[in-house]
């Protein structure tokens, strides 16, 4: 419901998507357990919005970005694109669609084959969806001026260009099919902080202009709000907190997300002198054997009883506002006793009855406000 | 007076390549006094590695020149053999490198790697060094150091890693622990816990840190003097609070702009700085910015040289514009608003 409300339909669906990896061992490679990448996740991506995927190295960003373009199956559940279900298609009928949704990687080096020019790595989709030659080369020229690059540069290779070019280059390749839908992985945090905005600027651009939808994948808070409509938080494979992103940095609920935007370097000494730092403890732990409960919980300062114990549902704060834990941040009593667990985003293994009973605290800003 | 541990006098470092000369540092210069924590900041080629490196020594290559001093408790580094260099390295000057992962050798264990430097250095046996080796991997906080000591570098997550190597850098208790970029590689959570321990652990092993770093927000923690490098110049030079809250380098407020701030509403657009840094074989005449800066006037194709033009004497900059016009022109890139092109 709530993820209609602007009157855009969804481009993406994902439904309950599960995505483990088996573990084998020994002679007859018996599995002897399972990677839990992706456990459980819903959401919709509506046509021409941003969806920022954010949480720390192993929450299963990365997985379920791969999923929803299909380079990996999911073990359970759909991945519903433009109305029809993708989830189980062979690579023969996910060829037509993989000119609708393209990906842009992290790394401006690993990504780029260092022995083919430009032109010819920009010009491979094209090739092999039948662009003839000479339609090719000028549709790669457009495409490098595009991302702000020169179409003199058609005939170099990588290695003649500095990291923020090359990841240029990446997000020219992933258009050169004019795709709907681009997930984008990581795609500044391998570049300096003055190339990361202009970057960022040109994402934003080029949205605008291809009416782009964008998921948008990465661990720093900072880095998503400038792109983002709305943000997705997850940890160790669970969907913990969808919010509207300006809600999100006002007002966090799930403390994973308290913690994340406190550990957002701030460029203003007497503000980060003056806010309080909540420093997780440890790493995110291993995804083979999850914590029980809610699995942040080993983790969460605000951790009782009920959190090793009851999976949290994701409850629906309104607006669009949902949080999977059993002490909320940011809402009151009097709220508490309204809100409603949303049934459609709450995986099979919470329990739907555990609406939280209590509010975590009732008012936390983990990002101070300067002026 | 604390005292001084690092004198750096116009360093000069040039690589012959068959491009032609690479000017990777130029004229700069620096102290740092034990208990502090100096942040040099640039974007990729600004010559802040290769500067970080040389106190080291570790640039001294066939085809590479040096100028000026670098002085360690008063004895030149650039002037020492590889024997007093050896001395040096690891047991009063050491260094944590960006990338855990290929910084570490991945066929030795943790412990064996970090009771090499401590053998080497103090003499001490194997028992000694293996005990050494788990109290420092327990003050960097890696839970279960006593069987984590024996885990090869791929049984450790990213930030473990780094740990680990935060603890090879101590073992000998440095005064100097020089640390590269060591949080770029992790998620914002491990670096928050990383930039706090080096805070730590600089006050524990009472030694001074020099941080290097593409990300003003990194230094805003924990650095008392800021050094700002461009095309391996000192463009800027001053004490944290002057340098964040009266930046005088146009090259700073670029810096300072295109950072994503949380602190503030949102914008529909971010600041950038137009263009990329200057090939440091043929760099343009003049300030090394001017191609990139939007106040370039006619005085800047002769290049400003480095003083004090502000009321704090410690605050050094490499700009000819009038401090009054500084003061005007860069509110606008502070806030993040976009320049005109």
């Amino acid at each position: 419901m709530s993820e209609s409300s602007n009157g855009n339909e969804p481009l993406v669906e994902v439904k309950n998507v599960k995505k483990y990896f088996p573990i084998r061992k020994g002679l007859l490679q018996r599995e002897v357990g399972a990677v839990h990448a992706v456990d459980d996740v819903t959401f919709a991506v509506r046509e021409g919005e941003t969806l920022g995927l954010v949480g720390e190295s192993g929450c299963g960003k990365s997985t379920l970005g791969r999923t929803i373009v299909r380079l990996l199956e999911p073990t359970e559940g759909n991945v519903v694109f433009r109305g029809r279900d993708i989830s189980k298609l062979g690579s023969r009928s996910l060829r037509p669609l993989r000119r609708e949704m393209q990906m842009i990687f992290q790394d401006p080096y690993a990504s780029l084959n260092p022995r083919k020019r430009v032109g010819s790595i920009i010009g491979t989709p094209l090739k092999i969806h039948g662009v003839d030659k000479s339609e090719r080369r000028q549709r790669v020229q457009e495409l490098l001026e595009k991302v702000g690059l020169s179409p003199e540069h058609y005939n170099r290779f990588p290695h003649e260009f500095s990291g923020g070019q090359r990841q240029r280059i990446g997000v020219a390749r992933a258009l050169a099919l004019n795709p709907k839908l681009i997930v984008a992985d990581e795609p500044v945090s391998a570049l300096d902080v003055s190339i990361q905005s202009q970057m960022l600027n040109l994402l934003g651009d080029l949205q605008k202009e291809l009416s782009l939808t964008y998921i948008f994948i990465a661990h720093d808070l900072g880095v998503v709000r400038h792109v983002s409509d709305r943000i997705a938080v997850m940890y160790l494979g669970k969907l913990v907190e969808l919010s509207p992103a300006e809600d999100l940095y006002q007002r966090p609920i799930m403390p994973y997300t308290e913690a994340l935007l406190s550990a957002v370097p701030i460029p203003d000494p007497d503000l980060a002198e003056q806010r309080e730092r909540i420093v997780l403890e440890g790493d995110v732990p291993s995804p083979i054997d999850p914590p029980s409960g809610c699995r942040f919980h080993p983790r969460c300062r605000y951790m009782t009883d009920i959190c090793k114990q009851v999976e949290p549902p994701l409850v629906d704060y309104g607006k669009g506002h949902l949080a999977a834990c059993h002490h909320p941040l940011n809402v009151d009593q009097e709220t508490l006793e309204r809100v409603r667990v949303s049934k459609r985003h709450t995986p099979a293994s919470a329990d739907e009855g555990a609406t939280p009973a209590k509010p975590g605290k009732e008012r936390s800003r983990p990002i101070p406000r300067s002026g | 007076m604390a005292e001084r541990l690092i004198e750096v006098k116009d360093l000069e470092v040039k690589f012959a390549t068959e491009d032609g000369v690479v000017n990777a540092v130029d004229g700069v210069s620096f102290e740092l006094q034990r208990g502090e924590v100096l942040g040099i900041v640039g974007e990729s080629g600004s010559g802040k590695s290769v500067t970080a490196m040389t106190l080291l020594g570790l640039t001294r290559d066939k085809n590479a020149r040096f100028g000026g001093e670098v002085l360690y408790k008063g004895r030149d580094v650039l002037q020492m053999n590889e024997d007093e260099l050896e001395d040096v390295r690891g047991n009063e000057m050491s260094m944590i490198f960006q990338d855990p992962m290929t910084s570490l050798n991945p066929v030795y264990t943790i412990g064996a790697q970090i009771c090499e430097a401590i053998q080497i250095h103090e003499r001490a046996d194997k028992g000694a060094a293996r005990r050494r080796a788990v109290e420092l991997l327990k003050q960097v906080g890696i839970p279960n150091a006593e069987e984590r000591v024996g885990n090869y570098p791929h049984e450790f997550s990213g930030g473990m890693r780094q740990r680990a190597m935060i603890a090879m850098a101590l073992a000998c208790n440095p005064d100097v622990l020089i640390a590269d970029e060591p949080t770029t590689a992790l998620d914002v959570t491990i670096q928050a816990q990383i930039i706090e321990l080096i805070d730590r652990l600089k006050d524990e092993f009472n030694s001074a840190v020099i941080l290097i770093t593409h990300d003003l927000g990194v230094v805003a923690e924990i650095a008392d003097e800021i050094v700002v490098m461009y095309a391996g110049r000192i463009v800027e030079r001053a004490m944290k609070r002057e340098l964040f809250y009266d930046p005088q380098h146009p090259y700073t407020w670029g810096l300072l702009g295109s950072i994503p701030r949380l602190d503030r509403p949102k914008q529909e657009r971010l600041h950038s700085i137009k263009g990329t840094p200057p090939s440091l074989i043929r760099m343009p005449p003049g300030c090394k910015f001017r191609p990139r800066c939007p106040h370039a006037f006619e005085k800047c194709t002769q290049e400003p040289s480095l003083e004090n033009r502000v009321e704090d004497p410690k605050h050094l900059d490499r700009c000819w514009l009038s401090v009054d016009d500084k003061r005007r022109l860069r509110e606008s890139t502070l806030l993040g608003e976009e320049e005109a092109a």
